[in-house]
């Protein structure tokens, strides 16, 4: 059972099992599904931001040869459809009955025999609205005189969503009272989109006679959702069947349910026939999930000497026009209140408050870890305001202040108990990669010749793969995933899981787990998921939740096997259990090691004709569900080098060097692969990547021409490292990596290009950082962006 | 209206409408869906096909006026069996991960092959700068088509039209 360096049995770089069928164009995403008389869905969305519908004409529609069905707010009404519930106990309308809420809301859904007619139907569709002042600006959503977007609550009289609070305030107060040095900025990270290649869509068909409902959609959480239409169509769960196909990205854009899936399974019932939805990428970008929006004020406190006692913020959290924001139910600012970082400090307390506005609901996604990503980029800003402050290196900075290994377990002021981490190892690292002493020196020469040269410097800790389930649910559903493992007799396998892949590559990745712990190839180890049907249930995967949650799901149901194994081996040995070893795929006799038993023949004879143990079944399968007792809290040092050219103000990331521990790594390619698109990403938000509104909150960021996304020639060639911390609660030390760079990245590049345009006195300027944006922050007029 | 074009060494005869795109008339009327769509504005680059050895946007290109050309889509680049060097560069150097940009970035590395086989990284990166991926960052891509030439082709060169 030898493990080559071409094909390892268990960790190490394989190319990926998948890859087979994408290369030839054998994907099958949901808009490649095609069922026989299956028609088209097409959503009429609200042209306007704000307004009282006071009439919707179907009529001209119908009377298109090619429609079959209009189905409008009042029909959902009529069948107690026309709302549904949002990730957030909040409420989303599916298509709106009352008033219309933000740009790009639906309003209708038509159903033709092909998109085209589809399309073609909307534009004859009448709807006459009642446009009413729009909440575009969400430090204005308190003002006494704005005008209330969910007058359809009850009780609810001004845009306020939550407070929550987390930390010591007095605490805080006493330390920023007594310090030498406080530091205030006030930031935003503004409002951005996952936008993956692949829109969101679906797929309904419902049979009438079995009345069983078959859904095809691209959803990160295929299981939650089966839950959520039980629970909102009144559906019978056994008879919904959710099948997740190939998905052509996800970061988070594809976890929450979206009125287009409800109005294609109601288009299905109502026509009896399969309706595939998939929207186009304006509706994308305009109104499903968005990230961040996050509006900062953050303090820190330290001593001359820069040593940092305590920090604070202040957020006003745009929500948009529902609360839809997928996170713990008890976290409503998700894990914001990692803010505190990875830094040793006596106090820090946070403050945030969620508020409506006329724009699309979301917040937690592009990859943000439960907004981890909006903590990470406040801390890396402040600690480099306060480099900026006491006039300290921010590397020398952040070493100055940074945990200690044997601080770990360590409980953050803020109640997070860190796992592991080794944290100056890693920055060193970065450091010696980067080699930053000499850019250093380089950046000095450069500005004696006038060249804008930064370098930027950003730790981050992450704080993913939730649950606990005692502390974390997401609409009452604990965050646990199951796995199930069934061995053939021929020693194949097949694993089920629960959560499911947008490119992670799950199908090598859990295949490799299993391989690791029980010496099967990973090429006999068939990984299936996204089938409510036939794989075991769990919340999916976002947050980064995959290998910290299902991981160890696989490997606790791969060492179930194996010490079932254990009994069959001793009664095909005739010795004790409690005699046998166990090596990489096969157990034998201890002191003896030439008698022994496969994993491949102990399966043959687990299903075979040989007498068991009493109180033994036969066969080899398992299943478990994985609670995690923690999270896990992957960290990296990340360093790099942009050059501001003095007379067009573009940005450009010329050096990135990104030193990511996320503990054990399974497949050092797909790791390495997971930190480059978050990498990329750092450079979208950093640079160019914005969804705007205007005053009348016409969304200015509604196509890939106005929203900008890094190609080829934006993105440098990664320099990458790597430390290992093994998580310590975790069955194989893995602390999942999907997110980190796309947390640790923006605050990077924008450290980055503070640090270049220091002669022109800036300590701070917001995301994006375009060349219209730095020329301003050159000539004194930095300012958030509209 | 009736059309007819190659697509894949195959010809396929449709009755469509004129307004009907070429990504539509790929995916939906001759069923190859390798072909995907992303953004209708020729900005992501997901649709990408070779058109008389050129890449073009699909997404903006009408059927009719593909009528008599030669397509060549994702389904093409396996020859009897054998893949592309392009295909075995991607899987070997992790150049995808949802694979949705995959068959646009292979097609458009296939057409930079054909005319330059040993691109430089600058030439490589200019090649696909006008498609997004969202997963990879794109230095495996670039790894991956310099694979790709590195390990040249088993088959037959592509029959260019134009050049």
């Amino acid at each position: 059972m030898a493990t080559t360096e071409e094909r390892p049995i268990g960790f190490g770089r394989l190319t990926r099992k998948e890859d087979a069928r994408f290369i030839r164009g054998q994907g099958r995403y949901v808009d490649d599904v095609q069922l026989p008389g299956m028609l088209h869905g097409a959503i009429l969305r609200s042209p306007v931001a704000h307004a009282r519908i006071v009439s919707i004409d179907a009529a001209p529609a119908l009377q298109h040869p090619k429609v079959h069905a209009v189905i409008t707010g009042k029909d959902l009404e009529a069948q107690g459809l026309a709302w549904m519930p949002t990730l957030s106990y909040d409420t989303q309308a599916v298509l709106a009955t009352d008033k219309v809420r933000f740009q790009g809301q639906e309003v209708a859904f038509v159903i033709a025999e092909d998109r085209y007619s589809a399309r073609d139907a909307l534009e004859l569709i009448e709807v006459e609205y009642d446009t009413l002042p729009a909440v575009v600006n969400a430090r204005k959503a308190l003002d006494p005189d704005a005008p209330v977007i969910r007058d359809d609550k009850e009780g609810q009289t001004n845009n306020h969503i939550f407070d929550w609070e987390s930390g010591d305030r007095a605490a805080t107060d006493e330390v920023f009272a007594r310090a030498d040095v406080v530091v205030e900025q006030d930031m935003l990270y503004p409002r951005s989109h996952p936008a993956p290649m692949e829109t969101c869509g679906a797929v309904a068909d419902y049979d009438k006679v079995s009345g069983k409902l078959t859904l095809w959609c691209n959803t990160q959480a295929p299981h939650a959702h089966r839950t959520v239409y039980a629970l909102v169509a009144g559906l019978p769960e056994h008879k919904i069947r959710v099948i997740s196909p190939d998905i052509g990205g996800g970061f988070g854009n594809k976890v929450p349910v979206y009125p287009g899936y409800v109005c294609a399974v109601v288009g299905s019932i109502v026509t009896g026939k399969p309706v595939k939805w998939v929207e186009d990428r304006s509706e994308n970008l305009m109104s499903t999930g968005f990230a961040r929006d996050y509006v900062m004020r953050g303090g820190i406190a330290a001593t001359r000497e820069g040593k940092i006692l305590g920090i604070r913020v202040d957020v006003i959290a745009d929500h948009g026009a529902f609360n839809a924001t997928a996170q713990p139910t008890k976290y409503p600012a998700g894990f914001f209140n990692v803010f505190t970082g990875a830094y040793d400090i006596e106090a820090a307390h946070c403050h945030v408050r969620g508020v409506y506005t006329n724009k699309a609901p979301g917040g937690v996604a592009y990859a943000c870890s439960f907004r981890v990503t909006e903590a990470v980029y406040l801390i890396e800003r402040m600690v480099d305001c306060l480099a900026d402050e006491v006039d300290i290196d921010p590397a020398e900075l952040r070493l100055k202040n940074l945990l200690k290994p044997e601080q770990f377990p360590y409980e953050c002021k803020t109640g997070w108990v860190y796992d592991s981490g080794d944290y100056e190892t890693t920055l060193r690292k970065a450091m010696e990669m980067a080699g930053y002493e000499e850019l250093r020196r380089d950046q000095a020469e450069r500005r004696e010749r006038g060249e804008l040269m930064g370098i930027g410097v950003g730790f981050f800790i992450e704080a993913v793969g939730a649950g606990p389930r005692k502390h974390m649910d997401i609409l009452g559903l604990g965050m646990n995933d199951g796995a199930t493992l069934r061995v053939h007799p021929t020693g194949k396998a097949q694993l089920g899981i629960s959560v499911q892949t947008q490119g992670q590559g799950h199908e090598t990745t859990f295949a490799q787990i299993v391989a690791e712990e029980l010496g099967i190839p990973p090429e006999d180890i068939d990984v299936i998921h996204g089938d409510t049907d036939t794989t075991p249930y769990g919340l999916g995967t976002y947050g980064s939740r995959s290998t910290p949650v299902s991981g160890a799901a696989t490997a606790l149901v791969a060492r179930k096997v194996r010490e079932r194994a254990r009994i069959v081996a001793s009664a095909m040995l005739e010795v004790a259990p409690e005699d046998l070893e166990w090596e990489k795929g096969r157990w034998f006799v201890r002191g003896d090691p030439e008698k022994g038993a496969t994993i491949q023949d102990i399966a043959m004879a687990a299903h075979g004709a040989i007498e068991l143990p009493e109180g033994v079944e036969g066969g080899l399968d398992a299943e478990t569900v994985y609670d995690p007792p923690n999270l896990t809290f992957p960290f990296g040092a990340y360093i790099c080098v942009v050059d501001v050219d003095p007379g067009t103000a573009e940005a450009k990331v010329r050096r990135f060097v990104a030193v990511d521990d996320c503990g054990t790594r399974i497949n050092p390619m797909i790791v390495e692969g997971q930190i480059h698109g978050g990498l990329a990403d750092g450079i979208g938000m950093a640079l160019m990547e914005i969804i705007a509104f205007d005053e009348e909150g016409n969304c200015l960021g509604g196509s890939l021409m106005d929203y900008l996304i890094p190609t080829a020639l934006e993105c440098p060639d990664w320099e990458t490292g790597s430390t290992v911390t093994p998580s310590p609660h975790h069955p194989i030390g893995a602390k999942g990596i999907g997110e980190s760079a796309t947390v640790g990245s923006p605050p990077t590049i924008v450290n980055a290009i503070c640090d270049a345009l220091a002669p022109y006195g800036v300590r701070h300027m917001d995301m994006p950082c375009t060349p219209a944006r730095v020329w301003d922050a050159m000539h004194g007029k930095a300012a958030p962006p509209q | 209206m009736q059309i007819t074009m190659t697509i894949n060494g195959e010809q396929y005869t449709r009755e469509v409408e004129s307004r009907m795109l070429l990504t539509h008339f790929i995916r939906d009327e001759c069923g190859l869906t390798g072909t995907h769509w992303g953004c209708d504005t020729s900005n992501c680059g997901t649709c990408a096909v070779l058109m008389d050895g050129e890449p073009v946007k699909s997404c903006t290109v009408l059927a009719a006026t593909a009528a008599g050309h030669q397509i060549r889509t994702v389904e093409g680049l396996e020859v009897d069996g054998v893949l592309d060097p392009v295909q075995e560069g991607f899987s070997a150097e992790h150049g995808l991960q949802c694979g949705f940009c995959t068959p646009g970035m292979m097609l458009t590395a296939r057409a930079l092959l054909d005319h330059n086989p040993n691109p430089s990284e600058a030439e490589i990166r200019e090649a696909i700068s006008g498609q997004i991926c969202r997963c990879t960052g794109y230095a495996m891509i670039v790894r991956s088509i310099e694979w790709a030439a590195a390990h040249p082709s088993a088959v037959e060169p592509v029959q260019e039209v134009n050049a």
